[in-house]
């Protein structure tokens, strides 16, 4: 079996994988690092999203062999110490999630689009959102909490120029 | 009432550890020297089983059994069955045919289970699984329940006159036709109600194991609440109750699926007594497609009677309801009387009549799915008011007003043998149309249409009916370490219980929110519990918990008393703290708590703890009703809809946490649009095989799909229970969908497009628009 080294949460690790381990396998069953989520079977519900080497990706989809030399960022990882990264402060405060399974690739991901986009309207956020998948909240305070840590909330919407 | 009391939209405890991917949920949790479960499951919709050929998979690498139909029966494990107490009209039984644990003889729909694989790692148990040989005859598959309840459709159980499982009805039919005899007006239409993946995204999943010595089992097991799993398992083992301990972690979605009796939840067990080792299985997405209870589906004609004075004389409803392949545990008393007892809605209707042919298919089990038949008869109800709106010329506000039932008729008992206990239906409707800006209505209209979109709104008034029980203990104790722990049977998928239960008692008792620590997932640790489901919870275990805290404030009186040296009638107690009437002398509750475990021989009348167990002083259904307006804007080139704004006004009695209840109901709404617009669990009509087998193919709502929601409260405390609560949990499902198809149909109206079905998805739109056209 192929040996693997990466990166994850700041700690060097590595182990012997099969070849078609896949990187979530890898983060959850040899590292336990079980807050990264599998929702679906088919790369739609984004409840496995990681951050590699900064960028938002799918562990479902991709193997743990192509994260080879990466630096890896799951949830465990993203708060520093007992301080919670913004978008989790901001997920808490309005109530952005509910039964918490989505939570973790949804938080990774919204991190992922503020990098991208600093100051995102509405439309941008839900369009970003697409890779992710709630049961529950119906996004409404999922948006809410993004757009809050970009300060880019308002109670009355801003209707795009039409 | 303290910072974190009744009221208050204290943020979630259970929060923490969701953002930090500390949750423990199903397939988190590993035993040592577990093997692995994969199930073998039906390609076809329908098919006899020629012959199993197992012997290439038993020879494969890692594997430590397979089971098939016959080793279930030969080790007496009996069929599920369906548990409602209802009679077909002719006062005979229904047809109740038990899903055997694995197929015997016969497959009835895609991903039915024939073998269960166990083996030393999951990559071998699927590659066993791919080598096992069945030699199916293919039979003549039906989907579709009006085909299905046909006199020469296949039918899928030998021993059965039809497919119908269940003829059924309901309400005055003398009565009712009476009133549409003398009808001035009336109203009909013929609706579909789409079936749904419940599609929570945890995906479910079993693991057990057996202990010789204790000879019990441990089966760790997502559901709404132990106890029911508990029995089912123990009773499908042949084993008492007590052999038999389910343990819940943390629950990602459930919408009323997790609570129910699957195959896995007995056989992973049953096999890892057998192999002497822990067994796991964990559905991947396209086996929660094929084998996770799916919600609605039926083909309703429906009729309303107006009198001359447009005054709503009469109401019926026929309908064909889909249950699928096998009957689940509650199946047919979703589409029969968990809604339709409601089919005179917020109305003074003063005749009903329904009935329902629950029909077996060639497709996946129907059970409830959030709202359970309450989402569908408020949708057959609301769109035939909206059509008498229109044909009447009064509109969708007046045709309503005139016909609500008025506050001062409370407690009304409706033909339906239901009683409302309160309600201000003109008022609240009033509230949503000032809060949703109604009369500024033809601005935005003109707006659209500037844009070349077709646009329309809607609005909905549903009343809803919760569960009434069965009861739930709230088990209180205060431990060594300066905590209180509470224990309750009814188990959380996101409804926030941990934190809505501690602010009930940090309310009542004055305990401090953060030293509340709450138990649920364990049936060694709890004392009973009938589970969360039907919006009932915070009814059962609210109540629960206000009766155990007058029983602590009882006791902390006679306790407090030796404790300060006074009568016990001569202590008060007020925000935590006990207290001599005029004096200073006081003790706090969590003092008092921990010093009665270092007070040695009492008194025989002074208690020995605060410790107490409440039990619900309930068990009244409540009425949630509120009014749903909602503005769409259709792209004729497209098909497309776009639900651009979404307004809400709810009675929900009283509101415990206004924060966790909006986004309860903004959940509801969200799969209410999801069904309205997108989602449809189709199945082929000749072949039986599901169409929308996965993510890429069933359309679940994205966050562009939905529009921002506005919601707010209009409430008349409920009078049946004490703490005034209407249950909130699924009345965004029971309001949304007629607001949004009366909205689709308002915009498609102008356009010649006279009717348009669930779901409005951009094709069909575009189809009924390009067929009106020309």
């Amino acid at each position: 079996m192929p040996k693997v080294s990466m990166t994850v949460n700041g700690r060097a690790v590595s182990a012997d994988v099969e070849p078609r381990t896949l990187l979530v396998q890898y983060i959850r069953e040899n590292l336990k690092l079980t807050g990264t989520h599998v929702g679906c079977d088919t790369s739609q519900c984004g409840a496995c999203v990681v951050h590699l080497d900064g960028r938002a990706v799918k562990s479902c989809t991709v193997l743990a062999q192509q994260a080879e030399g990466a630096s890896i960022t799951t949830i465990e990882g993203l708060a520093n110490d007992d301080t919670l990264h913004p978008m989790q402060a901001a997920f808490k405060e309005n109530h952005a999630l509910q039964c918490g399974y989505c939570t973790p690739g949804m938080i990774m991901a919204a991190v992922d689009i503020l990098n991208r986009f600093p100051k995102p309207d509405e439309e941008r956020v839900r369009h970003e959102l697409e890779g992710n998948i709630c049961r529950c909240t119906g996004y409404h305070n999922i948006v809410k909490a993004i757009m809050s840590v970009a300060g880019t909330w308002t109670e009355e919407p801003v209707r795009a120029a039409e | 009432m303290g910072q974190f009391g009744i009221g208050q939209s204290v943020r979630r405890k259970e929060d923490t550890r969701f953002i930090t991917g500390k949750g423990s949920y199903q397939d988190d949790v590993n035993l040592d020297g577990q093997a692995y479960a994969v199930f073998h499951r039906s390609p076809h919709a329908h098919a006899r089983i020629r012959s199993i050929d197992l012997g290439a998979a038993r020879s494969m690498p890692g594997v430590l059994a397979i089971y098939n139909g016959a080793d279930v029966v030969a080790a007496n494990i009996p069929p599920i069955v369906c548990a409602v107490p209802l009679k077909n009209r002719d006062g005979s039984d229904f047809f109740n045919p038990g899903r055997p644990h694995l197929a015997t003889d016969r497959v009835r729909h895609v991903g039915d289970g024939v073998a269960m694989v166990v083996a030393e790692t999951l990559a071998q148990a699927r590659d066993a699984s791919d080598a096992i040989e069945v030699e199916y005859e293919i039979l003549g598959a039906v989907v579709d329940p009006i085909a299905a309840a046909g006199s020469t459709a296949p039918r899928l159980y030998e021993n059965a006159a039809s497919n119908v499982a269940l003829d059924w009805g309901f309400g005055d039919e003398a009565a009712t036709n009476e009133a549409f005899a003398k009808a001035a007006r009336i109203v009909s239409m013929d609706l579909n109600i789409n079936r749904i993946v419940v599609a929570s995204i945890e995906p479910r999943g079993v693991l057990a194991e057996f202990d010789p010595a204790t000879e019990r089992f441990t089966v760790y097991l997502g559901t709404q609440g132990v106890f029911a799993a508990k029995r089912n398992i123990a009773h499908h083992l042949g084993v008492k109750s007590d052999r038999v301990r389910v343990i819940t972690g943390d629950v990602g979605g459930s919408f009323g699926m997790k609570g129910f009796d699957f195959p896995e939840n007995t056989l992973v067990p049953w096999a890892a007594k057998q192999l002497g080792r822990p067994v796991k299985w964990a559905s991947d997405r396209q086996e929660a497609f094929l084998t996770d209870t799916q919600g609605r589906e039926a083909r309703i004609s429906a009729e309303l009677a107006l009198d001359k004075d447009n005054r709503f004389i009469g109401v019926r409803a026929h309908s064909h309801a889909n249950v699928g392949a096998y009957l689940s545990f509650f199946s047919l008393f979703i589409p029969t009387l968990a809604g339709f007892r409601l089919m005179t809605g917020a109305y003074r209707i003063p005749a009903a009549y329904v009935t329902v042919k629950a029909v077996l298919t060639n497709t996946v089990w129907i059970d409830a799915y959030r709202g359970a038949g309450r989402p569908e008869t408020s949708y057959i109800l609301e769109r035939l008011v909206d059509k008498a709106g229109r044909e009447t010329g009064l509109g969708p506000v007046e045709i309503r007003r005139l016909n609500f039932i008025p506050p001062s008729a409370m407690p009304y008992a409706t033909p339906m043998m239901v009683t409302y206990d309160s309600g201000d239906f003109s008022s609240t409707l009033g509230v949503a149309l000032a809060r949703a800006d109604w009369a500024g209505a033809e601005a935005r209209k003109a707006q659209a249409k500037a844009r070349g979109k077709l646009y329309g709104r809607g609005l909905s008034y549903y009343l809803e009916v919760t569960a009434n029980g069965p009861q739930e203990a709230a088990d209180i104790k205060f431990t060594d370490d300066g905590r209180v722990t509470m224990s309750i049977g009814a188990g959380p998928s996101g409804q926030g219980h941990e934190t809505a239960f501690a602010q009930i008692l940090e309310d009542r008792l004055g305990l401090p929110f953060d030293k509340i620590d709450f138990k649920w997932g364990d049936s060694d640790g709890l004392t009973m519990g009938s589970g969360t489901g039907g919006a009932k919870t915070l009814m059962l275990a609210g109540t629960a918990l206000f009766d155990v805290a007058e029983k602590i404030i009882a006791k902390g009186k006679l306790l407090a008393g030796h404790v300060l040296e006074a009568s016990a009638s001569d202590i008060a107690f007020k925000d935590g703290v006990f207290s001599i009437v005029g004096t200073d002398r006081r003790i706090d509750i969590m003092d008092l708590a921990a010093k009665a475990r270092s007070l040695g021989d009492l008194p025989d009348d002074v208690p020995a703890s605060l410790d107490d167990i409440g039990k619900s002083t309930t068990s009244a259904n409540t009425f949630p009703n509120g009014a749903h307006i909602v503005e769409v804007e259709i792209d004729p080139d497209t098909g497309s809809t776009q639900v651009k704004k979404y307004t809400v006004i709810d009675d929900f009695g009283l509101v415990l946490n206004p924060m966790i209840v909006k986004g309860q109901a903004h959940g509801g709404i969200a799969q209410g649009i999801g069904q309205a617009l997108l989602e449809d669990a189709a199945y082929d009509p000749d072949s039986g095989q599901i169409l929308a087998g996965s993510f890429s193919d069933y359309a679940m709502p994205h966050a562009d799909n939905m529009p921002r929601f506005d919601l707010d409260f209009n409430n008349t405390p409920c009078t049946t229970n004490v703490m005034g609560i209407k249950g909130a949990g699924e009345a965004g499902s029971v309001g949304a969908l007629a607001a949004v198809m009366n909205a689709v149909g308002d915009a498609l109206l102008p356009a010649g497009v006279a009717h348009m079905d669930m779901p409005a998805t951009p094709r069909r739109v575009w189809e009924a628009l390009a067929a009106a056209r020309s």
